[in-house]
């Protein structure tokens, strides 16, 4: 019995990996196991090597592991690419129809399960990975009746013929394996769970449902990966609420759409990645030097150009807190797990309004598409604050002909109160060019220096965001200190408990307020360890160079870069503290 | 009753004398009262250039945003708050060069919005350079050895582009150009009037003259029929689009907002954003 191990199912693109680990999964969770699942997928719909990892565990997890215990395979490059990962004694289920072979050096054990007989026995050969999550689960040891339910639900709608024959794919997947080996491998068999209700999501889920929640109701985007999964929840959410999604012709009408539609009152957002994030730069300039809340998700991929779009990356932190020319006041916020992409998307319209700002949501490929448990989301935790929004009950005061309501009032927190079109008390002027209260254009020097310091002056006492860096830190002299962002939270965690396992003191700070920047809490945390690795998924180090610029303490600072398209992976993390450690530097 | 005087504001325009522009801008505000709207029920979103300015010029809701975003703004708007009269507003640059894959997408969403484009054939603001409306030969700072590239013809593209309603109208003529315009607020649907509106700076070959001698005006013309697409085409093609009228509209294409799946009359903007526990529940149970 085990209380966590690996399990990856691989293929050609199309051949049902996806659904495959979908059902395991999903019956897992249900179970009450806490589950990480990550897909290795090209940009490509048919064909292609395609993998999908789920870690399942007893205890929560928030990383993919190092290792693989249960390899599932559908073709020989499957095995070649992923064999090296199983641990010794590691289990490949495999097709018995392409002749499986075990790569030399690889000390695993090897069943060829006819999957492709035993489907085409059963009505289809397409249910072939029906057979092996049958396979897998009589490995697992974990009751059969815990996928009836999924099987059902995922099939209603082609008729119970359907769902039968898929229940008697895995039913046969099971006897077969049990038949094979009967008792002689029960090591995967996973210690019995908590049994708890909780939610299994990816973080574009997260962030689709935290937006519905926050009351937005208007999204417009182009797709792009790894980003579609929100507007596609969206298009099919946003109707029961009155909203709707544009699919605009690119990303330049996409956020242009959203500052319109804010303007008017409503609540919007659109979501991209890296390229079309950079073709929206100068529109969210648009949004700062307007006051027009805007909110703007970056799930951020493998760069530049079009780089790895389906690879995992988290380089674009400086461009998202640079790229559009001239000075605004912006908000930079990076949710580390799938609940906080859930909270965190609400606090994001809540600042675009309270600071009538653009606010970037920057998400990376891992956390996005990465399908982990939630705890259940607390509906009592949905607050909306406005800000300084006019109301539609307010009744402003009649305008004198021809005077202009002062949506730019100078004022002394940098916010003025904002009236929307349609408002008859409230008519002004909106415009990018540098402008009087009213909105008209004025480029008169003494207001620029007002309007410019007006603008800045919303974020010079931070902004209203609860725990803006992530603390798991005990220890007044830490040996480390590690800080991260996004994605890399669990991984991290991982290899800090694995190194205190042998006595060195780390803390963790992950940074979830990227603009403006936590200086004060960061540079207390860096006080207190004698070293300070930065791991990010780039090359240059551009968390590590942020730290710098605002916390200094330079000297101590160590920037550890992954940047070949793949997450971290609890043990790199691990080495690199040890290394830092023992020699001082990596 | 507001009246055109209610849209105007005390703002000096910072066009050169006799720009077609002050037309534009005084039948625009002419037919906002025409069409019984007052000040705060209208919005007008515009691009950057000469034109672009004009958003300034009226009292009433204006967005002076990026060049060539005016369309997505004024879609966005709409969306959020259908009670409003949205009209966009710019330059030939603006909608035919840097924006021309916005005016193609409103034209094929129809969003019920309209499209008033300042069609002067040049880059005035940045002092005289060649416009995707130029035409061939016409020599600008830019184009020295006169322009050698084909001039969009907006019209023609609107009718393939599948526009409900394609307008023409000569800035000189206000009481045409100040019922197409009405027209078109009316219209329900993407209404898009292309206006020759004269560059006095920097366009010497399409002038006020130029304009009086070959324009074709379709009012006068009892054969002509609007309805019909086709002959829409064919008059265009016949005159080299010199026309000037209600070139075609289509009054049974419903608008985009109409279309949309669960969208209501109230508009988005003033419905309550407070998701009930019920549906709360309803959407997380979908991830269990």
């Amino acid at each position: 019995m085990v209380k966590q191990l690996s399990w990856k199912v691989g293929g050609q693109q199309g051949e049902g990996i996806d659904s495959a680990g979908e059902i395991l999964s999903t019956a897992l969770n249900r179970k009450g196991y806490y589950l990480y699942g990550y897909r290795h997928f090209s940009s490509r719909i048919k064909g292609g090597h395609s993998n999908t990892k789920i870690r399942i565990s007893i205890n929560p997890i928030r990383s993919i592991s190092d290792e693989l215990d249960i390899l599932v395979a559908f073709d020989q490059e499957t095995i070649d690419l992923n064999a090296h990962e199983l641990i010794d004694g590691g289990v490949i289920l495999a097709d018995a129809k392409f002749n499986p072979i075990v790569p030399e050096g690889v000390n695993a054990q090897l069943l060829a399960v006819p999957f492709t007989k035993i489907a085409e026995e059963v009505g289809m050969s397409q249910m072939k990975n029906m057979v092996a999550v049958g396979a897998s689960i009589a490995l697992l040891g974990v009751p059969v009746d815990a996928f009836k339910e999924v099987i059902e639900e995922r099939f209603a709608k082609k008729g119970q013929k359907v769902v039968d024959r898929n229940m008697k794919a895995i039913s046969k997947g099971i006897e077969y394996v049990e038949n094979e080996i009967g008792d002689m491998i029960t090591k995967f068999r996973l210690e019995s769970s908590d049994g708890q209700k909780r939610l299994y999501m990816i973080g574009n889920d997260a962030i689709a449902l935290g937006a519905v929640a926050a009351g937005a109701r208007l999204m417009a985007a182009y797709p792009i990966t790894p980003s579609s999964e929100i507007m596609e929840y969206l298009i099919k959410t946003l109707p029961k609420f009155g909203g709707t999604v544009v699919q605009t012709e690119d990303e330049l009408a996409a956020i242009t759409m959203v500052i319109g539609a804010n303007y008017g009152g409503v609540r919007a957002l659109t979501a991209s990645s890296g390229p079309g994030i950079s073709l929206m730069t100068e529109a969210i300039g648009l949004a700062g030097m307007t006051e027009t809340p805007a909110v703007i998700v970056n799930t951020q991929r493998g760069g530049p150009s079009t780089g790895l779009p389906t690879k995992q990356e988290q380089s674009d932190l400086m461009a998202m807190l640079y790229s559009t020319h001239g000075e605004i006041p912006k908000i930079v916020i990076a949710p580390s797990t799938a609940e906080e992409c859930f909270y965190d998307t609400i606090q994001a319209f809540n600042l675009a309004e309270q600071y009538q700002c653009p606010v970037i949501i920057l998400s990376d490929l891992a956390l996005s598409l990465g399908k982990q448990t939630v705890e259940p989301l607390d509906y009592n935790r949905i607050e909306i604050r406005r800000g300084k929004l006019v109301s539609w009950d307010e009744d402003l005061p009649d305008l004198e002909y021809p005077e202009l309501f002062q949506r730019y009032e100078i004022t002394e927190d940098g916010v003025s109160r904002r009236s929307l079109p349609g408002q008859k008390g409230g008519l002004h002027h909106v415009t990018g060019i540098e402008h009087h209260p009213t909105g008209r254009p004025f480029e008169n020097p003494v207001n620029r220096k007002k309007m410019m310091d007006k603008r800045l002056a919303k974020m010079k006492n931070g902004i209203d965001f609860e725990n803006p860096v992530y603390l798991d830190a005990p220890h007044e002299d830490a040996d480390l200190l590690i800080i991260g962002f996004g994605s890399t939270r669990g991984t991290i965690q991982e290899a800090k408990e694995r190194s205190e396992a042998e006595g060195i003191k780390i803390n963790h700070a992950h940074i979830r307020q990227i603009m403006p920047f936590p200086t004060e809490i960061v540079k207390n945390q860096m006080e207190k360890a004698r070293k300070v690795l930065v791991v990010e998924n780039n090359a240059t180090g551009q968390l590590a160079s942020l730290i710098k610029m605002n916390a200094g303490m330079a000297e101590k600072l160590v920037h550890y870069g992954k940047y070949d398209g793949n997450p971290f992976v609890p043990s790199e993390i691990y080495n690199q503290c040890k290394e830092l450690l023992v020699h001082g530097h990596i | 009753m507001a009246t055109f005087k209610d849209f105007r504001n005390k703002i000096k325009p910072n066009w050169c004398p006799g720009c077609g522009d002050y037309s534009v801008l005084a039948a625009m505000q002419r037919a906002f009262a025409n069409a019984g709207l007052e000040p705060h029920e209208v919005a007008i979103v515009s691009g950057i250039g000469c034109s672009g300015r004009i958003s300034g010029y009226f009292n009433a809701y204006g967005f002076h945003g990026v060049h060539g975003r005016s369309l997505p703004i004024a879609q966005g708007l709409k969306l959020a708050n259908r009670d409003l009269t949205v009209v966009a507003a710019g330059g030939d640059g603006d909608g035919f060069a840097i924006g021309m894959a916005h005016t193609i997408h409103a034209i094929r969403r129809n969003v019920d919005i309209t499209y008033i484009v300042m069609d002067n054939q040049v880059y005035g603001l940045t002092k005289g350079q060649t416009s995707p409306r130029s035409q061939k030969g016409f020599i600008t700072k830019s184009t020295p050895y006169g322009s050698i590239e084909s001039p969009i013809h907006p019209m023609e593209m609107a009718l393939t582009a599948g526009a409900g309603f394609v307008a023409q109208a000569f800035s000189s003529d206000l009481k045409q150009l100040t019922g197409l315009i009405e027209a078109g607020i009316k219209h329900k649907g993407f209404s898009l009037i292309n206006v020759f509106s004269p560059c006095v700076t920097y366009n010497k070959m399409n002038t006020y003259d130029f304009f009086k001698e070959h324009l074709v005006n379709l009012d006068e013309d009892s054969e002509y029929d609007p309805s019909n697409r086709h002959m829409a085409m064919q008059k265009l093609m016949e005159n080299n689009a010199l026309v000037t009228g209600l070139i075609y509209q289509n009054k049974e294409q419903p608008s985009y907002e109409e279309m949309i799946k669960g969208f209501k009359e109230e508009p988005l903007a003033k419905q309550d954003i407070m998701i009930s526990e019920q549906d709360f529940n309803k959407l997380v149970a979908q991830f269990a």
